[in-house]
């Protein structure tokens, strides 16, 4: 596994309180691992200051898996 | 590191999201200067974000509260009149708007947003100090949150910047009202702080980089920044100060150019 996608499932483990093995990449944040919707903005955020990257609104939306985010923050750091 | 000067003071913190709020800055501060706190949230979301930060700062008395609806604010002062028999201080932290409406132009700004955002984030301040009054029978302290796009206009903060300058108006109104029963009422301007309230506003990055720039402190505040200052506003420190607007924004609202030494940039 890569260092990003080991950083990101550190930091959704940390937040949203999950078991490791659950954070499957076609995980999805809300339905799979109890996000609400807040958590959601808050991961984002937390991605942001990690990697030192901005993620507009309409990127954010489409990420909802924890696969989405490794690959959507590989792109662009 | 319990200075005392809070110490015996009751305080109602209402707006607090998550540890990078504003009014959590503000709510420690406190709470380290021997403050007792309580705290309101809006909805289940909030509540259990909010529950275990109130637990952090050895409160429990955290209750539920929708600043748009009336009962409801009259709800959370009875259900605080029977905790406490007075109260001391209050932080009002909330604002909204639909965040459709925090990038584009201003001009479009639909009636049903501009009346939503105003009460949320204007009227509320009015109806909590309504109710607070009563309870605040030793005086007192309030604190609201605002920025400088009230002032000037500021990207994207639209129909937020003219709610906000109503909520600094207010802020003279009451200060004016309730003066007279020693309650103090004043605004802290903000720097911008990447918060939860802030992940609604368009290019927030570019923004804090530009104040970072251009503040004569060239940096951007903190909430710890930030809460220092409301302690002093909160506390005794500030007993000769009300209807103030405070800036505790590196300074950048005494600017008037593009420092020479910041660096060019652009959106990216």
């Amino acid at each position: 596994m890569s260092d990003i996608a080991d950083r990101v499932k550190k930091i959704v483990v940390e937040h949203l309180s999950v078991e490791e093995e659950k954070v499957a990449d076609n995980a999805s944040f809300i339905d799979d691992l109890g996000a609400d919707s807040l958590d959601t903005v808050e991961l984002v955020m937390a991605f942001e200051e990690e990697f030192g990257i901005e993620i507009p609104d309409d990127a954010a939306e489409t990420i909802q898996t924890f696969g989405d985010a490794v690959k959507f923050i590989t792109e662009a750091s | 590191m319990s200075n005392g000067l809070m110490a015996g003071k009751r305080g109602l913190i209402m707006g607090l999201a998550n540890d990078k709020s504003i009014a959590w800055g503000i709510a420690k501060a406190c709470a380290d200067a021997g403050a007792e706190l309580a705290f309101s949230y809006q909805g289940e979301a909030l509540k259990k974000r909010v529950g275990p930060l109130a637990e952090q700062l050895g409160s429990d008395i955290v209750l539920p509260c929708d600043v748009s609806e009336g009962e409801s604010i009259d709800a959370l002062f009875s259900a605080l009149g029977e905790k406490w028999d007075n109260l001391d201080f209050i932080v009002h932290a909330i604002g909204f708007s639909d965040k459709s409406e925090l990038r584009g132009r201003y001009v479009d700004t639909s009636k049903d947003n501009f009346t939503m955002t105003m009460d949320i984030s204007v009227y509320s301040f009015t109806a909590v100090m309504q109710r607070a009054e009563k309870m605040m029978k030793n005086g007192g302290s309030a604190v609201t949150l605002t920025y400088y796009g009230a002032e000037r206009i500021m990207p994207h903060y639209n129909v937020m910047g003219v709610a906000k300058a109503a909520l600094e108006a207010s802020v003279r109104y009451l200060a004016e009202d309730l003066g007279k029963d020693n309650i103090r009422v004043n605004a802290i301007s903000a720097g911008p702080i990447k918060t939860l309230a802030a992940s609604g506003i368009g290019d927030f990055r570019y923004i804090m980089k530009w104040n970072e720039y251009n503040s004569p402190l060239r940096r951007n505040v903190t909430i710890q920044d930030v809460g220092k200052s409301a302690l002093y506003l909160l506390s005794d420190l500030g007993s000769g100060v009300t209807g103030e607007t405070h800036h505790v924004d590196a300074g950048y609202h005494v600017v008037g150019m593009k420092a020479v030494d910041a660096p060019d940039m652009s959106k990216t």
